[in-house]
């Protein structure tokens, strides 16, 4: 399968604390790729190196290279913001604009960067909206402040914002965390359907998850990359000692 | 047994004494407020809204000019400090707390404890003296470096409050980072930031002492910022220092709409921010 | 730290080797009877797969749960899918006893032939590879497994040339047939029995190395079946 994301040597400290060690891996294009570990081990700050928002926190660096498409998203020269237009995020806690409705949302992405076409908006808001599964719920009231939904709704809202602007890669930290079982099943439902036309990069603690979810799994232990490999292979005979620990619960 | 009626002895003694302390703390606004409405409610009238003073020594006119001349000198001074000031915010709220960032907060600090009247020979100096003539212009300078540190730091306060997963969802979606802030940063501070200005405003709306020698008064209506213009607070100290009877009457009348216009603002920044916070 | 699954599993061990010593004793109750003559055992046996039949089911309801409750993964997992594997081997060489049972109460009724020697070995071959494969399991022991896989051939071999023996018999007196016959059965079961304890040893290796050694023979050396087995 052709990549999606090709990972080199990536290093990235907090100040002195060097939180991803050395990590090297190909991520699968059009694909679900899950991100394993316990709390502290590195995966968000993973994720966040690949669209370059690790580099928006005060103190933080990145070394090694990333590459989509062939070329380093890292090399001089290459503006993060144009990054973060082709790889999405959506992130642990819905974050809605607050003062904006749900049309004005989904549009944030494109409005902010300078379409003005309300037809062309309007065709990227419902496209969107269907993708993530909302459209049907919301499609009667676009007018409305994002901040009025559900959680699960919420957050579906913000999948939308993040697909409008049509990016090849989506990352996702934590999606469901603060989701009811049925809202989680739902966004997993879309994942999966989302995987068919675009990378997806899902970063969970929820072991099941990975499992319903994703192709391949990687799992990370104290900023190291242990394991990657298909998902169906880590859940029933992994290679590393370590990885069989922390999926059996083995905690010591 | 025993020790139940002791403990609730002690709790109803704490309780009366902290109610007569804040009592005792409110006793000198109360005062002062009943005083004002007391000496003043006779004096405001249709005249003293909408007539202009007098010459000395005849009876009746009114404050209309000062009243308005506040308003100017208020808008004026929002007009300067609040860009300057939001801005400022904001390169604080993005800032580390170290270094330059950490400088320019300790004189905002600084500022506002420098004496109003120092402020005001500050704008004399450098407005009053450059045009030869005394302005609203002035006066609004004057009274702009008196909010600037607060609108600084009440704006930075609020702007620091909003929560980092918005900005982080602007920037994620591709969005440059003074955008991020412009748009989606700011709006959402939005209340905060003008409940902010609208105290600073009530702050500045009494200050006499600065507008002494930059707006200087006006017995009559301005015709444009160029000109020096009248003010509440220095149409009472006028009339106050006076030794016309009519006058004291009209001075004590001033401060009440002063103090209403004061109290005004607090309430309207009051009602804005519970508004937002449904 | 000792995990609440581990519970479980453990559980689920000593399930598997109380069924194991329970069909044990079956298979040798039946060679007994058949040596000893002793319908009043064979019988035994026969109603004794009940419990056999009763275990099979526990086991595999209680790997049902533990697959729904505990989401094992890995080694854990490997361990319950062997669990519900085995016990089917299992239950199947219970049957095979009722089988021998079965034919020893048929064998009482017609002709005293003695029982040969070559079956009397096949039965100590083929309990001892049983008795072997359920160690390997309980001691994860991949090393012994293997050996029990080895050891099917010589199985295979003994009932060769207990077949040509008996057909010598057969031959020589055509009033011997239908008892021959009847020892040519028992030692298709035995050699099931055999076949049950491999699979139950390659299992073993699946559940310790997570190597699939099933079926990979099967290319090489297919295992001998016959017409009219139990599968």
């Amino acid at each position: 399968m052709a990549d999606g994301i090709v990972v080199k040597d990536l290093n990235a400290w907090f100040g002195a604390q060097h939180v991803v060690k050395h990590v090297s891996m190909e991520v699968p294009r059009n694909a679900v790729t899950a991100v394993i570990g316990p709390s502290g081990c590195g995966k968000s700050t993973f994720i966040r190196c690949l669209n370059r928002m690790h580099e928006t926190v005060r103190g933080a660096r990145v070394t090694g290279a990333v590459l989509l498409d062939g070329e380093d998203l890292y090399a001089a020269g290459v503006d993060p913001v144009t990054v973060r237009r082709r790889i999405g995020m959506v992130f642990q806690r819905s974050n809605p604009f607050p003062t904006m409705s749900v049309f004005e949302n989904v549009a944030a992405g494109l409005m902010l960067n300078g379409v003005r076409d309300r037809a062309v908006l309007r065709e990227r808001v419902e496209q969107g909206l269907r993708q993530a599964a909302l459209w049907d719920e919301v499609k009667d009231d676009l007018g409305k402040r994002g901040l009025k939904l559900s959680g699960g709704q919420q957050q579906r809202l913000c999948i939308a914002r993040a697909l409008a602007v049509a990016p090849q890669v989506l990352l996702m930290d934590e999606p469901c965390s603060a989701l009811d079982p049925i809202a989680s099943a739902r966004i997993e439902e879309l994942i999966l359907a989302l995987s068919k036309e675009l990378t997806v990069v899902v970063v969970t603690h929820r072991m099941s998850q990975a499992r319903r979810v994703s192709g391949w799994t990687a799992y990370f232990l104290l900023g190291e990359l242990i394991e990657f490999r298909p998902t169906r292979e880590l859940f029933t005979r992994p290679g590393d000692r370590r990885t069989e620990d922390y999926i059996t619960g083995r905690f010591d | 047994m025993i020790r139940l009626d002791v403990r609730r002895l002690v709790d109803v003694t704490m309780r009366t004494f902290v109610a007569l302390a804040a009592l005792l703390a409110i006793v000198p606004l109360a005062l002062i407020l009943g005083f004002v409405v007391y000496r003043g409610a006779e004096g405001v009238d249709l005249a003293l809204l909408t007539q202009l003073p007098r010459p000395v020594g005849q009876v009746g006119g009114g404050m209309a000019n000062a009243i308005v001349g506040t308003v100017v000198l208020l808008g004026l001074a929002t007009v300067f400090a609040l860009p300057l000031g939001i801005a400022a915010a904001v390169y604080l709220a993005e800032s580390p707390d170290r270094g330059l960032p950490g400088l320019v907060r300790f004189l905002a600090d600084v500022l506002t404890g420098i004496p109003s009247i120092v402020i005001g020979i500050f704008a004399y100096a450098v407005v009053v003296v450059p045009t030869r003539r005394f302005s609203a212009l002035a006066g609004g300078v004057a009274l702009a470096v008196i909010m600037l540190p607060i609108v600084i730091r009440t704006s930075e306060e609020i702007i620091r409050l909003v929560p980092a997963a918005l900005r982080e969802a602007a920037l994620a979606l591709g969005v440059p980072q003074w955008k991020a802030v412009l748009r989606i940063v700011l709006p959402a501070a939005r209340t905060g930031i003008v409940t902010g200005v609208l105290l600073a405003m009530g702050r500045v709306a009494g200050e006499t002492a600065p507008l002494l020698f930059t707006a200087f008064g006006n017995q009559y209506w301005s015709r444009g910022v160029d000109e020096p213009i009248a003010a509440l607070p220095l149409q009472i100290f006028a009339y106050a220092s006076s030794p016309f009877e009519d006058w004291h009457r009209q001075a004590w009348a001033g401060a009440l709409v002063l103090i209403a216009l004061v109290f005004a603002l607090d309430v309207v920044a009051r009602v804005v921010t519970r508004k937002r916070g449904e | 730290m000792p995990r609440h699954v581990d519970q479980e599993l453990t559980s689920l061990e000593r399930m598997v080797v109380r069924m194991g010593d329970a069909v044990q004793e079956q298979l040798r109750h039946a060679m007994e009877a058949l040596v000893r003559r002793d319908e009043a055992g064979a019988r035994q046996v026969i109603d004794g797969d009940r419990g056999v039949n009763a275990q099979d089911l526990e086991i595999d309801e209680k790997c049902v749960e533990v697959l729904a409750l505990y989401e094992p993964a890995a080694g854990d997992l490997r361990l319950v899918t062997t669990v519900m594997k085995i016990v089917t081997d299992l239950e199947r060489v219970g049957d095979q006893a009722v089988n021998i049972a079965q034919r020893v109460l048929e064998l009482i009724v017609e002709a005293p032939a003695e029982p040969m020697l070559e079956l009397l070995r096949m039965a100590d071959r083929a309990a001892g590879m049983l008795k072997e494969s359920l160690q390997a399991f309980i001691g994860h022991d991949t090393a012994l497994a293997r050996r029990v896989c080895a050891a099917d051939d010589e199985v295979d071999e003994l009932k060769e040339r207990l077949f040509r023996e008996l057909l010598d018999v057969m031959i020589a007196d055509s009033r011997a047939i239908p008892p021959s016959m009847r020892l040519v059965l028992i030692s298709r079961y035995l050699e099931r029995v055999a076949d049950h304890a491999t699979n139950i040893a390659e299992m073993v290796i699946y559940m310790v190395e997570s190597t699939m050694v099933r079926h990979a023979e099967a290319a090489v050396a297919p295992r001998t079946r016959h017409e009219g087995d139990k599968p």
